[in-house]
């Protein structure tokens, strides 16, 4: 494994920091839910929270493209981002209107960031074999 | 584009590693512009040419 360069360590520990709060986030808030379901501006605050370290995540990746030096290795990192943007895209628009006629149930939206995150994998593969 | 990266590195005999950390570029990078894999940007193809005391062209050329 390549040793990583200062922004690719910086991503990881921030990407890191952002799961940890993440799951924190989204277990006490599902608890909090459970127990005793809060209201008005309380509950849209608490909703809210487990969606912000996910949304940090994806700044990540930007300051990632923003401060990586390397120019060959924030190509392959903005490809691979690229193809996950492209098939969360084709994957909830193809959802939605079998969603939307019937054919499949409904989804919740935070999906289409769990999309993302697996494209990311998907366009890791592309690079591994792309030319 | 085709280059002549890899026969001038040969000659110097300096290995990828050798070559990125003269040029502050990754290995990775050394190793996609030898095997073709990626065209360098234009500044990054004028420090590989000075680097090695040559005129782009004679390092770089268009398929």
């Amino acid at each position: 494994m390549p040793e990583r360069n200062p922004a690719q360590r910086r991503y990881n520990r921030r990407v890191l920091g952002l799961s940890l709060a993440y799951a924190g986030a989204l277990i006490g808030v599902s608890f909090v839910f459970q127990d005793s379901p809060p209201t008005g501006p309380v509950a849209w605050a608490l909703a809210l929270l487990p969606a912000l370290p996910l949304i940090g995540i994806f700044v990540a990746m930007g300051r990632y493209l923003v401060e990586e030096k390397d120019e060959y290795l924030r190509s392959i990192v903005a490809r691979q981002s690229l193809i996950a943007s492209g098939f969360m895209l084709i994957v909830t628009t193809g959802w939605g209107f079998l969603q939307s006629f019937g054919q499949l149930p409904h989804a919740d939206f935070y999906w289409a960031a769990i999309l993302w995150f697996g494209g990311l994998g998907v366009g890791s593969c592309v690079n591994r074999f792309a030319r | 584009m085709k280059n002549r990266l890899k026969v001038l590195r040969a000659e110097r005999d300096w290995s990828q590693s050798d070559l990125a950390e003269r040029l502050e570029v990754s290995r990775q990078s050394v190793n996609a512009i030898e095997t073709g894999r990626y065209d360098p940007s234009l500044p990054l193809a004028f420090r590989i040419a000075r680097l090695f005391g040559l005129p782009v062209e004679a390092i770089f050329e268009a398929e």
